[in-house]
């Protein structure tokens, strides 16, 4: 059947038709859906886990036992999975393991913009990248066949562009497969020294396989055109702009496979031309190893650089020379960047912690956001979990005087992602840090996922919820007290006594997420223009369904949902 | 066919994706090649978000680049005017005349740009400006704004209205299809 299936839809699909049977991942975008999606099908075993190491881990252990298993993340989740990859790839596999790793070219939702490509070089782990969404179920069932094959784990490299687009997929039904036998193999699965060392050999050799692969596959892919008048080498949705821009006026050699690359495949390809362009996203490494293997005609990040996306126009402008016409006005168009949105239980936090003016260490999720005009709250953001760990060393290094006045801030599902052993560090390392867990009651940035801390799985049954009380209670945080942020002068006060403290303690900003279904909203608010005095109180709290009208604050009733910080701010009784 | 390209730009939260979907569909029925590209994530939460729509006899990049577009479709004013470069010259532009405010506005940091719909009507454009909330309120719900401005599109282009009908079968939940059928037939009409 002919489908338009977003590229993570179709992924799932084809872990589907590949006979997948267990799939944990951690969402992040552009990852999430392929888990989502794979959560449909009755035939496969899908979970969120805690974060992307046991998500891979429990992906591991399930190929170990025979079974065609999955784990999907966003690029930043490999680092986080890194130690069981590099393992991994020693130990191969018995039933098929796949990875998915969703990169993001141009940042679209990231903090940062690295290149996957250098961990599956690293841990010398065969990666897939494909183009478009039939592709990408058509290369997650190759990658199962590559795993079998080599005895390796498979990483599929998607991208925002990728992961995002719908086009059609011709789909075909599931083949069931009986699990592998699995029979105790110490010198393949205990990695300690004297069986590792076997192991790596086994790697090096698997390698020079795969390159022979690599070069007959029909995962790469030449498309010669008579009318060349040169060659480009490219990979993933930059093959996509390359034919756009270049249609037949450039031959292509577009590589499924990214590692290990078809060294033969490549010099043939670019000795037919005089010069060969490599277009790809991010790294130079296609170009790079080109020169490493004596390809010497090639430019790429000379002319694209290695910073955001590449697309048509910019490939018209720079290899054709070709500027586009457009129309534009003459007006100054303010920019308009993500918000929390009206009635999110993060603003009245932030509001607090801005009017205190405190040091905050900040995490990864929506309330990121809490940096952003007029809140401007956070001071640093680096990766999950960090807002607790740098907290502490933030303390360590400056003493009492910023223990009185600093806090981390940390959504629920990030602090059971890796917040928690920071945690554990402050309590036994004793720094006098104050903690504010933001729970909302799901993972809210990436789409409302569920967490452990929620009390439903993925599949939305009911499940095990963590009593984030209790946990940190039994990590040795002595003082752990729950407030509504919607109640700013509540958690005003909670904070202003926690901070004052002398020892450790954690705050529970507890109210979940405004977008929720099950959250009931209340009546819009209004003004009453004869009461506002155009003060702007309101103003200070960010919230997108205030704006001024003629020097009057207006509701916009189609955004409010009625949290009511805005009326408690109001001093005049000017919002009922 | 050569490509076509049609872009759906508006605000964060206001249903650009399943608009978006209704076109696939409608599309797809059609026989072509389609690619749809979507964003997700934080430019969701009240950001400026885009949609980008493709189709011909055969669709390589999913991203639509200024200068581009055959169609540009949009939920909010301002967005539309931020959007306009992407058009091709004299390419259709279709604008709800609703307002929301961007954060540097609400802050104070920067103006929202007055008499936009007469600007725009002055640019080398066929504009098409519709009071989509309005009649969307008036088919049920400020939500299905995004459904009118789909029906002023089809009234805009010529795909057969049992391909649009069959595609709100397929993208609306059933307890819902009567409402955006409303909604979608105030949009054609409006356009009309």
């Amino acid at each position: 059947m002919k489908k338009l299936m977003l590229g993570n839809e179709a992924f799932a699909r084809g872990l589907y038709e590949a006979g997948c049977k267990i799939v944990s991942s951690y969402p992040g975008t552009p990852s999430t859906e392929i888990t989502e999606e794979a959560a449909k099908y009755d035939e496969m075993y899908a979970e969120w886990a805690p974060n992307e190491k046991v998500a891979m881990e429990t992906a591991l252990g399930a190929s170990i036992a025979g079974a065609r298993a999955f784990c999907g993340m966003k690029h930043v989740g490999l680092n986080v999975a890194a130690d069981p990859l590099y393992t991994a790839a020693y130990t191969g596999v018995n039933g098929g393991l796949v990875i998915a790793v969703a990169d993001d070219q141009g940042m679209h939702s990231s903090q940062n913009e690295q290149d996957s490509r250098h961990h599956a070089i690293a841990a010398k782990v065969p990666m897939l990248e494909p183009s478009d969404s039939a592709e990408c179920r058509d290369f997650v069932k190759a990658a199962y066949d590559i795993s079998e094959s080599f005895d390796t784990p498979v990483i599929v490299r998607m991208s925002t562009r990728v992961a995002h687009s719908q086009s059609i997929v011709e789909t075909c039904e599931r083949q069931e497969l009986e699990l592998k036998e699995y029979s105790k193999n110490p010198q393949k699965y205990v990695m300690m020294p004297a069986f590792a060392k076997g192991r790596h050999v086994f790697v090096e050799e698997r390698t020079k396989k795969l390159i022979e692969f690599s070069e007959k596959s029909s995962l790469n892919r030449v498309e010669l055109s008579e009318n060349a008048e040169f060659g480009v080498i490219t990979n993933g949705a930059a093959y996509q702009y390359v034919k756009e821009a270049l249609g037949d006026r450039v031959s292509v050699l577009k590589l499924g496979i990214v590692n290990p690359m078809p060294d033969q495949l490549i010099r043939d390809f670019a000795a037919k031309y005089e010069r060969i362009v490599v277009v790809e996203e991010l790294d130079g490494i296609i170009e790079a190893h080109c020169r490493n293997i004596g390809v010497n005609n090639v430019e790429g990040k000379s002319i694209f650089g290695c910073i955001g996306e590449i697309n048509q126009s910019v490939i018209e402008e720079k290899l054709l020379g070709v500027k586009r016409e457009f129309t534009e006005l003459d007006e100054n168009v303010p920019v308009r960047p993500p918000v929390m949105c009206a009635g999110c239980p993060h603003r009245g936090l932030f509001y607090c912690l801005k009017k205190l003016d405190v040091t905050v260490s900040g995490d990864i999720g929506c309330y990121t956001l809490g940096a952003a005009a007029p809140l401007t709250a956070i001071d640093t953001t680096i990766c999950m979990g960090a807002s607790i760990s740098g907290l502490h060393g933030f303390n360590k290094a400056r003493g009492a005087d910023s223990e009185h006045r600093s806090v981390a801030v940390i959504g629920d599902s990030t602090f059971m992602h890796s917040g928690m052993t920071g945690l554990v560090n402050i309590a036994y390392n004793n720094s006098n840090s104050t903690v504010i867990i933001l729970d909302n009651s799901i993972t809210g940035m990436t789409g409302h996922q569920q967490n452990p801390t929620t009390g439903k799985n993925l599949k939305g049954d009911p499940a095990a919820a963590v009593n984030l009380e209790e946990l940190c209670k039994a990590i040795g945080i002595k003082r752990v007290r729950v407030v509504d942020p919607y109640c700013l002068a509540e958690t005003e006060k909670a904070i202003k006594e926690e901070l004052a403290a002398d020892e450790a303690s954690v705050i529970i900003s507890r109210r979940p997420c405004a977008l929720l279904k099950y959250v009931k909203h209340n009546v819009p608010f209004k003004t009453d223009v004869d009461k506002c005095v155009g003060c702007k109180a309101c103003m200070k709290l960010g919230c997108p369904a205030i704006s001024m009208k003629n020097g009057k604050a207006v509701i916009d009733h189609t955004q409010c949902v009625g949290c009511g910080i805005c009326k408690e701010q109001c001093r005049l009784g000017a919002i009922i | 066919m050569e490509t076509r390209s049609i872009m759906i730009v508006g605000v964060g939260g206001q249903g650009s994706l399943l608009a978006s979907r209704l076109l696939g569909n409608v599309l797809l029925a059609q026989g072509y090649d389609v690619k749809v590209s979507e964003v997700h994530g934080m430019s969701q939460r009240g950001g400026s978000v885009v949609t980008y729509v493709k189709y011909g006899d055969k669709v390589y990049s999913p991203v639509i680049e200024k200068g581009e577009a055959d169609v540009v479709i949009s939920f909010e004013l301002l967005e539309a005017a931020r959007c306009l470069p992407y058009l091709k010259k004299g390419g259709k532009l279709i604008t709800s005349t609703q307002q929301i405010d961007p954060m540097p506005v609400i802050t104070g940091a920067a103006e929202y740009p007055a008499d936009l719909v007469k600007k725009l009507s002055e640019a080398d454009v066929e504009l098409t400006a519709a009071d989509a909330l309005s009649l969307a309120e008036q088919a049920g719900t400020a939500k299905a704004s995004n459904v009118v401005l789909m029906g002023v599109l089809a009234a805009k282009t010529d795909f057969a209205d049992e391909l649009w009908q069959n595609a709100l079968e397929q993208c609306v939940p059933a307890k819902f299809l009567e409402l955006n059928k409303k909604a979608f037939e105030l949009g054609k009409n409006a356009a009309k």
